[in-house]
């Protein structure tokens, strides 16, 4: 993927070559069938691995995304054996990632690559991040060197969050 | 009051700096506006008919003088010297221009407040009512839990795009003054035999296209859990609630499609997931922002003052002041005043001037501790007035045109800014109140007509609670003309409910001949000191259908699709 920046021990960097290919449809899947590292929906995911993988005895080299109304819970089994996981911003006023996130960070206990794709935009970066989100392919049209500034937002936060487990009050 | 400590401020000084960044780049149209909008409306930036509307906070409809002192320079400065309060505590300018707003923000920080989060699809101001801590009635002071829960929801990462705007109100008097009921989240506060604090929760309520009265979803939360179990719901509607179609994405159509069984069950296993977690609120936070609300050095007061008594006795417009403003007070001596925004032809209601918010600034700290409080009603209260310094008062607040003894009656009328102002609105609400209001001067009729409250909306998002009038007024459009239904027999407080439409819509110029057709009848039914709503209860709407109606075939037919 392009335009994608990604965090490293808390540090936010643009990723100068990216190795992922996001696939929306089994349509697409011919035309990089050669390719190792797809980002597939879960369900294509779910097809496309070799037995040993679903056995859970070896690494898949695929990732896999949900889209805003799929559950979580289904994909508890293969957290083991995915290297990546994206979740899908249909559109930035669309807010279902975030409580996607939250749950598979804190309930499901995913400490891979969490990867924000689709309308993914300099302004809602920090929230992105504070939800657990670890890397953000920019939506193309958009500078991905000027949304490296929206990965910061604002230094306090009242409540908690994925990456702040405690809320203020417990932490003053 | 609440006071700002370091990270109170650094949080709304940072977001002022965000917001500063992000004008300058929808300017530089480096932001589309498409992309713009969503930011600006959690900053409470609104674009209407005119200009851009600012809408400030005010947690909890509480302010001190200085705030008040901030509001006024803010309408001076960078409005036409106005400003205008909302049924949600807050206060709105309406003629604002984008490129000034991050220096109002700054202005607005510097005096401890902000607008985050006044619009969006996010979690909005909490409210309360307007005498909490003071009012006689009341079980236990909701502000703390009520400050808990603004800093609990501002800027909250997972919630800010929620599938519409989430609105949260909490009140703990035996009298609900803070319409729980009516709200995406409703929270009463009360005590378990045992003395533990213990929350009634409501969900579901709320206005607008579908109006709808809150369902309990939870009888005895215990108020350490209060920011958890509100999390629970949030991410259940987070989750669930429609995206679809913005009209059928508020909680209410969620909890009415899941039926609230179900919907309380989805909460509850989202909430046994996180409820013995850390956001569990500790007795050091609780007492921590409980002691920013101790009550004030109250004096010990006699509960009868000579003087009081006979100035009440001697002038006869003063009493009448005291009949409608003076609310009883948990401490003997002190009453609770409220300052009617509703004088008739000379302001619209909500609508106060720099120059009236710096008196009453100063009447706050000439007889009282220097706090204002917003009512819900959008009338001013100072809730802590020496009995001894009425008539004072009432002097002062009569130089300012303030003094106006119509609170709870028939021209204290709620309403939103309607056509002159609003994009959203099918029709005018300024101009149908105030034509009311001037139609019903006559103090006599007033009082004589008692308790009733007239709620306008000028267009069916019900900003003006129409349908929780006890005579509601939604404008709608008819081929282009403005249209005025009317409503009977809604209430707001604990016999919450909506009114009922009574028949075809009228013309603005109708209107008072409307209002004075209702009271008429109401007059003829009521026995002795029966109060309009109560008569409405007994009666039905049927009466004052019929006298509303009667000879009215040759009235022009409006058309159906305005009934619901």
């Amino acid at each position: 993927m392009n335009n994608v920046i990604a965090l490293a021990q808390g540090d936010a960097h643009i990723v100068e070559q990216d190795p992922w290919v996001f696939i929306n449809s089994e349509t697409e899947l011919v035309e990089f069938s050669a390719h190792q590292k797809l980002i597939l929906p879960f369900s294509l995911w779910q097809k496309c691995q070799p037995d040993a993988v679903l056995r859970g005895e070896q690494q898949s080299t695929q990732g896999f995304w949900l889209a805003p109304d799929e559950e979580e819970e289904p994909v508890k089994q293969w957290l083991a054996v995915v290297p990546l996981i994206a979740l899908q911003f249909p559109s930035f006023r669309d807010g279902r990632a975030y409580t996607q996130a939250y749950v598979l960070r804190t309930r499901l206990c995913w400490a891979g690559e969490l990867r924000a794709v689709g309308d993914v935009l300099r302004d809602q970066l920090s929230h992105m991040r504070q939800c657990g989100f670890t890397s953000f392919a920019i939506r193309t049209d958009k500078s991905v060197t000027d949304a490296l500034k929206g990965l910061s937002g604002i230094s306090v936060l009242y409540g908690r969050s994925v990456i702040q487990p405690l809320p203020l009050f417990r932490r003053r | 009051m609440y006071s700002y400590d370091d990270y109170d401020y650094a949080l709304v000084r940072e977001r002022v700096e965000q917001f500063r960044d992000q004008v300058a780049r929808r300017l530089s149209d480096e932001l589309a506006e498409e992309e713009f909008l969503p930011l600006r409306l959690q900053n409470g930036l609104y674009m209407q008919k005119h200009a851009y509307m600012l809408r400030v906070a005010i947690p909890y409809g509480v302010l001190s003088s200085n705030q008040l002192r901030t509001l006024a320079h803010i309408a001076r400065t960078y409005d036409k010297g106005y400003g205008h309060f909302t049924t949600r505590q807050n206060i709105q300018f309406n003629w604002i221009q984008l490129e000034q707003t991050p220096d109002i923000l700054d202005c607005l920080a510097a005096a401890q407040m902000h607008a985050i989060q006044t619009s969006g699809n996010c979690v909005r101001n909490v409210t309360t009512e307007a005498f909490a801590g003071v009012a006689a009635d009341e079980i236990i002071d909701p502000r703390p839990l009520a400050e808990l829960l603004r800093q609990w929801s501002t800027i909250n990462p997972e919630f800010l795009f929620l599938p519409r705007k989430f609105k949260i109100a909490i009140s703990s008097a035996e009298q609900d003054r803070a319409a729980i009921k009516v709200h995406d989240i409703g929270l009463h506060v009360y005590r378990a035999n045992n003395g533990e604090m213990l929350l009634r929760v409501y969900v579901g309520g709320g206005l607008g296209r579908t109006p709808i009265i809150g369902l309990t979803i939870k009888d005895d939360l215990p108020w350490r859990h209060l920011l958890s179990y509100v999390e629970a719901i949030l991410r259940v509607y987070n989750r669930h609630g429609r995206r679809d179609n913005k009209y059928k994405a508020r909680i209410k159509i969620l909890v009415k499609a899941l039926g609230i069984a179900a919907f309380a069950e989805e909460v509850q296993r989202e909430w046994q997931a996180i409820n013995a977690g850390p956001a569990e609120i500790t007795d050091q936070e609780y007492q921590r922002i409980a002691a920013a609300f101790v009550a004030p050095a109250y004096e010990f007061l006699p509960a009868q003052n000579f003087d009081y008594n006979t100035q009440l006795f001697k002038h006869a417009e003063f009493s009448r002041w005291v009949a409608r403003s003076v609310i009883a007070h948990k401490v003997t001596g002190y009453a609770a005043v409220v300052i009617s925004t509703k004088p008739g032809i000379s302001a619209p209601p909500g609508d106060v001037t720099a120059e009236q918010m710096e008196v009453i600034a100063l009447l706050a700290e000439q007889f009282g501790f220097g706090e204002v409080r917003v009512a819900h009603e959008q009338n001013l209260v100072l809730p802590d007035v020496r009995k001894a310094d009425l008539f004072a008062l009432w002097q002062a607040l009569d130089l300012i045109g303030m003094a106006t003894p119509n609170a709870g009656l028939l021209t204290d009328i709620i309403a939103c800014p309607g056509g002159d102002y609003c994009s959203l609105a099918n029709a005018k609400s300024i101009p149908i109140a105030q034509a009311i209001q001037q139609r019903f001067e006559d103090l006599d009729y007033l009082h004589d007509a008692g308790e009733l409250s007239v709620n306008i909306s000028g267009c069916m998002n019900a900003c003006g609670h129409h349908h929780i009038g006890n005579i509601g007024i939604l404008g709608v459009d008819k081929n282009g003309s403005e249209f005025y239904q009317v409503t009977l027999g809604g209430a707001q407080g604990n016999e919450s409910r909506l009114g009922k439409v009574i028949g075809p819509a009228f013309s603005a110029a109708e209107m008072p001949d409307v209002i004075e057709k209702i009271i008429a009848t109401y007059k003829d039914y009521r026995e002795v000191d029966e109060p309009f709503i109560d008569v409405v209860q007994r009666i039905g709407i049927d009466p004052f259908k019929e006298s509303l109606y009667q000879n009215s075939a040759s009235r022009q037919q409006p058309p159906a699709e305005v009934l619901p």
